[in-house]
């Protein structure tokens, strides 16, 4: 009975949706929050992939980012999910995982082309299983107005000293307003604020693993210090930062009326569509001369199968596709600042792009220090930091009581902490 | 009649009250509608400037246009709001029929019980009310979401609806009763008529939430044959957040529909309204 | 003695309502209630009794935001009682007025708002209250008040209470029309009367018609109450989930939005998020209780 009914509404959904298809012919549903890229989905990746796979269609079906973890979730619990899934690094993707919605892909054999580091987002913690397929990760940097640095003669800072005297430059000069960012949003003030510059005073990898260790505290020095020159960024921004929010932020930026973006790579595409100046990138700045740099280049998106999915065969041929070379040119180049995991060399074209992948080769390169095991309690380490950022730029919160009440917090559950 | 009540200051001031609010209301709206048919330099550069020869541009709206069927999204929304409606005042007013008219019992517990739904975010039910329409095969159809629109305007539906059942005269449906009219007739044909007012209100009142509600569609009936307005327009503005003129232009899309309808409806608010209020 | 007969007209006036609100509504619903009284031990759900409310008043991390979003949440109502009610009955009181042209307008003009979506109206006016686009600042510039502007959805002080005016503006219709519906309903020969008596003017309106219209301001406001401790959309569309700046936006709506479903890095917790829903349910349940019994019963009522 109920079985019938779900073919009476199968087949009703099917003359709605008009399409037709023949019997043999697979529909695979990604489910994904990059509603940004509907368009590079739809016009260039899927029917790349569709060109060689007669018998397989691809449908490109995202939400909201902000809405992306409260639907798929409540579409997995109900079983009316997509095939494929898109992974979020880490913790989120790790309990899907734990709880049956991801599907185990160590045996793919795509998975070679990905370094363990690549993989390591999307592992389980003794690393013995991989559940997505890695697809990109995003570096950190500022990207600066170039035609604004020549007219004014400055230079690419190099170091927090002369980053300062850059922006007190501009401030004097008061053609442009400094550094584009608000505090609305809270988010860019966390990930292009504090894990943007924050690298370098941690020393990468070595003062992240140390902090999940339990050796190293958020009240220490080296955790305290970026705060320090964020609480100095509030009197560089716009008018009214406080409810500035990101796309205002962008727009400020792309229409030549800020000087500098703290950003993450993903801004390329869009600011490459919407700005009519020459751009430029620079490595966030060492404390001091001479000191070892650090980015964040932060493993951020994968994509992974659902394990309910009828079509399980013909999407694992997507996921092989996904890990394949033709695929990691194809979305580094169609999505300039996504960089690919994969262990190929992937030419890319865009200069901006070249630019921030080239300090790979100059600096040593981390994640996001809040994105493993650290945000797995409550209270949510990522989600607090986004607001101990936004309240120290604003002021309303000193570096060093930022630093004390993110410790305490992540004490009070987190062991190797106690 | 009704000297007293025409002064001509007091009628200045009334109007001044009421032109000052209507300006505060429109104002957001003006801003957006204007703002659609610029420029992307000009959006900023003056956003309270009507579009001149200079600055008009109209590549925004032809963004929305390439993209997506806006028109299907209106038809879906249409469907399930119009339907949504007619369950919820059938429903609704014969169950605050029942509770304004008989006593029984367990009447104020049953009023309570069908009150509770408008005291609980709906939002929690949200994987359960999936479970179910999973089950019944009802995900990514209209249906789905003209049930969840029904089950959820129902309270405020019955609740209104009785408060003003209540102020029906008794003398009326007891001549109806003794005529031998049947309950359904005294329903149908005698109180039905006298809550017009009251049931394009609820009518009202309901669609706003049916039309713009952008949760359910996402959840239940994400599919591009079964996208609703809003959530074609809110894909789209994620898609296009940075640029404005594109954003802008979807925003406008998706208010004048709404006003149309507004208008539409708003006539039949009105007769209703009057209607009842002169017998 | 004769049992009374059956009313069946009862049954089948009552059925079609009932049974489409308890498959559709109430059984989802109280399905996930139920889950505040587990909590999930290594991957297995467990019953834990009342420990998650324990946990949710006894542990500060739960109960300071607890508290908080309570605070936040009756200065969203209160905001809309003193300005949203008074501001809809006055234009009602003027639009009722019999002689009174272009009302037909102003009413819909009015009512504009109410129609928008969420995401319109977050967005619109935070374009409008945007530093960086400037209309705000630039109208307060024309009159001389360019000192005055400040970015108030940005500040912890003012957002919230900024976030309610918006509120208020949006929802200023629906009182506006539930006491227009009633004000025209109430029948000329009363006021006929009235003036015969010399009551005319604002005397006609709170010696005759406030008191026909006090069950209809009593629905509005316990409809304010219902709606403004299940708001959520708007602080969702125009702060997001963590409802900035420092929490200080944040409501029941969207603290248990956040718990129940996650947010970014946290993962959604349905059992915390119940019993935040739960607490909710009872704050809500307890105002209905109030008016249902202590108010409605005592009102007076008139037939026409």
């Amino acid at each position: 009975m109920s079985m019938k009914k779900l073919g009476a509404g199968l087949l009703a959904t099917t003359i709605l949706a008009g399409t037709v298809a023949s019997a043999q012919d697979v529909t695979l549903t990604i489910e994904s929050w990059r509603n940004d890229d509907l368009l590079l989905w739809q016009d260039v990746i899927i029917p790349a992939f569709e060109a060689n796979h007669p018998g397989i269609q691809v449908e490109f079906t995202p939400s909201a980012p902000a809405e992306y973890n409260a639907v798929l979730n409540s579409k997995l619990e109900a079983g009316s999910a997509g095939d494929l899934i898109t992974c979020r690094p880490f913790d989120a993707s790790l309990a899907l995982y734990e709880d049956g919605h991801l599907a185990d892909l160590s045996d793919l054999e795509a998975m070679s082309n990905f370094s363990s580091v690549a993989q390591s987002a999307w592992q389980t913690d003794d690393g013995s299983v991989t559940f997505c397929v890695p697809m990109a990760s995003v570096i950190h940097g500022f990207i600066y107005n170039a035609d604004a640095f020549a007219e004014l003669g400055l230079e690419e800072p190099t170091t927090v000293d002369e980053f300062f005297a850059v922006l007190d430059a501009i401030e004097e000069d008061g053609g442009y307003i400094p550094m584009a960012m608000g505090t609305n949003d809270q988010w860019e003030a966390a990930t292009m604020g504090y894990n943007n510059i924050g690298p370098n005073y941690w020393r990468g990898e070595e003062g992240r693993l140390a902090l999940i260790a339990g050796e190293q505290s958020l009240t220490d020095e080296a955790w305290v210090a970026p705060y320090r020159q964020l609480a100095r960024w509030g009197q560089y921004l716009g008018r009214g930062f406080e409810a500035q929010t990101y796309p205002d932020s962008q727009n400020l930026f792309t229409l030549g009326r800020a000087a500098i973006y703290p950003a993450g790579s993903w801004e390329i595409t869009g600011f490459n569509a919407q700005a009519d100046f020459a751009m430029g990138a620079f490595p966030p700045p060492v404390p001091n001369a001479g000191d070892e740099c650090y980015i964040s280049d932060h493993t951020d998106i994968a994509i992974g199968l659902n394990p309910a999915s009828p079509n399980a065969e013909a999407a694992r041929t997507f996921l092989e596709w996904v890990g394949s070379e033709e695929f990691a040119t194809i979305y580094a180049n169609a999505l300039p600042g996504f960089f690919s995991l994969s262990n190929f060399d992937v030419a890319m074209e865009d200069p901006l792009a070249q630019e921030f992948v080239s300090w790979r080769g100059e600096c040593n390169s981390t994640i996001r220090s809040t994105y493993q095991i650290l945000s797995r309690g409550t209270p949510n380490l990522e989600n607090e930091t986004w607001n101990a950022s936004a309240q120290v730029i604003r002021g309303a919160e000193t570096p060093e009581e930022a630093g004390q009440r993110l410790q305490d917090g992540l004490a009070s559950w987190y062991e190797p902490q106690q | 009649m009704n000297k007293a009540r025409r002064n001509p200051v007091n009628i200045a001031a009334a109007h001044g009250i009421l032109i000052l609010y209507t300006v505060i209301a429109l104002f957001p709206v003006f801003v957006i509608l204007i703002n659609s048919f610029k420029t992307r330099r000009a959006i900023f550069r003056e956003p309270l400037a009507l579009p001149d020869a200079d600055s008009f541009s109209t590549v925004g709206y032809e963004t929305v246009f390439n993209q997506g069927d806006f028109f299907g999204y209106f038809q879906n929304s249409m469907i399930v709001t119009v339907a949504s409606l007619f369950f919820i005042l059938l429903f609704g007013a014969m169950a605050a029929f029942a509770l304004s008219e008989y006593r029984f019992k367990g009447n104020t517990l049953m009023g309570l019980y069908l009150a509770l739904g408008i005291m609980i975010p709906i939002r929690i039910g949200t994987v359960a009310i999936l479970e179910l329409m999973v089950d019944t095969g009802l995900v990514n159809t209209l249906w789905a979401l003209i049930l969840v629109y029904t089950a959820q305007g129902l309270p405020l539906a019955v609740f209104i609806l009785s408060e003003f059942m209540r102020q029906v005269s008794d003398d009326l449906k007891n001549a109806g009763r003794i005529d031998g009219l049947s309950e359904y007739t005294i329903f149908f044909r005698l109180v039905l008529p006298l809550v017009r007012p009251a049931m394009a209100t609820v009518a009202v009142f309901n669609m706003i939430p049916i039309w713009n509600d952008l949760w359910f569609p996402l959840i239940l009936a994400p599919a591009e044959a079964t996208k609703t307005l809003t959530l074609g327009s809110q894909v789209f503005i994620g898609q296009f957040v940075t640029d404005w003129n594109a954003v802008l232009s979807a925003l406008g899309m998706a208010i004048l529909p709404v006003m149309v309808l507004y208008v539409i409806f708003s006539r039949q608010l009105i007769r209703g309204i009057t209607s009842g209020a002169v017998k | 003695m004769r049992k009374p007969p059956i009313r069946w007209h009862i049954l089948v006036f009552l059925a079609p309502a009932v049974l489409v609100y308890t498959a559709i509504m109430i059984i989802p619903l109280f399905n996930t209630l139920r889950l505040a009284l587990f909590d999930e031990v290594d991957r297995t759900r467990v019953f834990v009794g009342l420990d998650n409310f324990r946990t949710l008043f006894g542990d500060p991390l739960w109960s300071d935001a607890f508290w908080n979003a309570l605070g936040n949440n009756f200065w969203f109502f209160l905001i809309h009682m003193l300005v949203q009610n008074p501001i809809g009955i006055l234009l009602a009181a003027i639009l009722s007025h019999p002689r009174l042209r272009f009302a037909a307008l102003y009413r819909t003009a009015i009512f504009v708002p109410t129609i928008l979506s969420f995401v319109i109206v977050g967005f619109a006016w935070k374009l409008i209250l945007s530093p960086i686009w400037g209309i705000a600042p630039g109208m307060m510039d024309a009159v001389g008040l360019d000192a005055f502007f400040l970015p108030w959805l940005g500040l912890e002080g003012t957002a919230l209470t900024t976030l309610a005016l918006i509120s208020v503006w949006q929802f200023v219709g629906i009182p506006m029309m539930l006491i227009y519906a009633a004000l025209l309903s109430i029948p000329e020969e009363i006021l006929e009367a009235g003036e015969c008596d010399g009551i005319t003017g604002a005397a006609a309106f709170w010696k005759i018609k406030l008191p026909l219209i006090l069950p209809s301001i009593g629905i509005i406001s316990i409809l304010t109450f219902v709606g403004n401790f299940n708001a959520f959309d708007l602080i969702y569309a125009a702060q997001g989930a963590l409802a900035g700046p420092n929490y200080s936006t944040d409501i029941l709506g969207t603290f248990m939005y956040r718990t129940f479903f996650g947010f970014q890095l946290q993962l959604g917790d349905p059992h915390m998020g119940s019993a935040i829903a739960s607490a909710m349910f009872a704050i809500i349940l307890i105002g209905v209780c109030i008016y249902l019994f202590g108010i409605q019963t005592r009102m007076r009522r008139y037939q026409f």
